[in-house]
């Protein structure tokens, strides 16, 4: 038994979960402030705990920025009652949630969110088989909109729930080929590797444009954000599949849905934006000191953050689709385009070699 | 009917102009909101709705232009109140008289159930003597039930003074109206 590795690997999944979670936390208000923002409004600026209004200037500053607000949010969230309604189906009911919550945060484990800090790797686990593992537990994902919308007994989250997975299971497909060049371009399927072959040739945005495309048009999907928010679409669907969950069990498929988009935001600034690294100041190798180990975790939570204001900013920029659109827009678009990618990256890679 | 779409181009099937046209038009709404502050939201407490003057808010009782009470207790608001907010004491044979001449009876109590209450204004309506009228007001608050009913004194209070001695002026000119109402038969 290696002690080191399991004391570092404890702590380092305690902090990652630690900071997801309050990232989850914070994504929630970005939302709240960026939708208010982009539709004129104010958004919230009240919660404001009791000593913090007497601090000068500062103080009101932050109430005003609704910095305090998921804290009211959590809080309320716990406080609720957690009211299950006769009829539902008991075990599924209670088994939904968490399905809906684990995957999203077991991604998390295979990302690398930094280079090094001493000589600690800064990535929980350094799968050789990082990628095929993520599709893999995304896959489980569906599993807890579905059996929610299963066990609600209910028609709206039924609803809900065969949507996400046809929705789910079409833009899997896409979102599998869309990656498929870039391991043929990288060699690799180990997430730490393919940042690494990024730290030497560029980013792979650069090499790969379209299988970004599609990869990012298929996480929004994946996500269920909108433009493809199908299974939570509130004018048609009341609340989707989570219409009959109340408390803290509806909160599980709030964080497991801004979970899923941090996952989301950190798979494509590693698969396509060079994960840690910055093409400048010598920030592209692996650390060597603490500072620079440091400064690596901040330039990709940095680059984490801006993806996800692309995925909020989006939501309130366009309509939905409609269901067929989706359809239409996955299969006969997005899955063509990505067979073609690959065909092509495959020839050229073959004319070089 | 049926609406003749038109077809579309390539271009706009490839969602760009769209995309762009979304974009260019949030963000100039963010930027706005964020750096100019042209925000549309109305922040209550500080800020307050400018409350139109035929408003019918909170019904209160009236003094006149002496600080007497103009109610006599007759009642009709009580009949005539849809949701019952209204419940009146009449002083009875022996109470106590009115505080002003031309009037033969107060009321020994007056209670109007704010939360009972619907706000429709049959109450001023019907009231003979223009000693109740539904005002401006609009935001109550109370922690029970028992806060919101509102006693003669404190209607009173809320209701402050309208001068003049205006009774049957409006209902004369109501009248007036009525009589050269231009019907052709």
């Amino acid at each position: 038994m290696d002690w080191n590795f399991i004391i570092f690997s404890v702590v380092k999944i305690a902090v990652v979960i630690a900071v997801v979670q309050g990232m989850v936390a914070y994504a929630v208000l970005a939302e709240r402030k960026i939708s208010a923002w982009i539709q004129d409004r104010v958004g919230p600026n009240r919660a404001a705990p009791p000593f913090v209004k007497d601090i000068p200037v500062i103080g009101p500053f932050l109430i005003r920025l609704g910095l305090f607000q998921p804290f009211a949010d959590g809080l309320k969230f716990m406080l609720k009652e957690d009211f299950t309604p006769a009829g539902v189906r008991k075990a599924f009911f209670w088994l939904a949630p968490a399905i809906a919550i684990i995957p999203s945060m077991l991604v998390v484990a295979v990302i690398p969110f930094g280079s090094q800090l001493g000589h600690q790797k800064m990535v929980i686990a350094d799968l050789n088989i990082g990628i095929l593992y993520t599709f893999g537990i995304v896959s489980i994902g569906v599993y807890g909109i579905v059996l929610a919308g299963y066990a609600a007994n209910s028609k709206y989250p039924f609803l809900g729930g065969i949507r996400s997975g046809a929705q789910m299971i079409s833009y899997e497909v896409a979102m599998g080929m869309s990656v498929i060049p870039v391991l043929l371009i990288v060699g690799n399927l180990n997430l730490s590797r393919i940042i690494g072959w990024q730290t030497q040739h560029g980013w792979l945005v650069l090499y790969a444009p379209v299988s970004f495309l599609i990869f990012m048009v298929a996480s929004f999907a994946e996500t269920n954000r909108l433009p493809f928010d199908f299974p939570e679409a509130e004018q048609e669907l009341v609340g989707g599949y989570h219409t009959e969950y109340s408390s803290m069990k509806f909160a599980l498929f709030f964080l497991a849905e801004y979970s899923n988009m941090i996952a989301s935001a950190a798979m494509m600034v590693t698969l396509f934006f060079g994960g840690w690294t910055l093409p400048f100041w010598g920030l592209d190798h692996p650390a060597a000191t603490l500072g620079q180990g440091i400064a690596h975790i901040f330039i990709f939570v940095a680059k984490m953050l801006l993806f996800m204001v692309v995925f909020i900013w989006v939501r309130w920029m366009w309509p939905r689709f409609r269901y067929d659109q989706l359809m239409d827009l996955g299969w006969r678009r997005f899955v063509p385009l990505a067979l073609a990618n690959i065909l092509a990256t495959a020839v050229i890679l073959w004319m070089k070699s | 009917m049926i609406v003749n779409r038109k077809p579309l181009t390539l271009w706009e099937r490839l969602y760009l102009p769209a995309i762009v046209g979304g974009f260019k038009v949030t963000a100039r709404h963010l930027f706005r909101s964020l750096f100019g502050g042209k925000t549309i939201t109305m922040e209550y407490p500080e800020q307050k709705w400018a409350v139109p003057p035929d408003y019918r808010g909170a019904p209160y009782l009236v003094r006149d232009q002496d600080g007497n009470t103009k109610c006599v207790s007759c009642q009709l608001c009580e009949f005539v109140c849809p949701p019952r907010a209204i419940k009146i004491i009449p002083p009875g044979p022996v109470g106590q008289l009115a505080d002003r001449p031309n009037a033969e009876k107060i009321p020994k109590e007056f209670e109007i159930d704010m939360l009972r209450c619907i706000f429709c204004g049959f109450c001023q309506e019907v009231c003979p003597e223009e000693a109740i009228f539904l005002l401006r007001d609009y935001s109550f608050t109370g922690l029970t039930r028992a806060e919101m009913i509102y006693n003669k004194e404190k209607l009173l209070a809320l209701g402050g003074t309208v001068g003049g001695v205006r009774k049957w002026k409006q209902k004369l000119e109501e009248a007036g109206e009525q009589e050269d109402f231009p019907v052709k038969i």
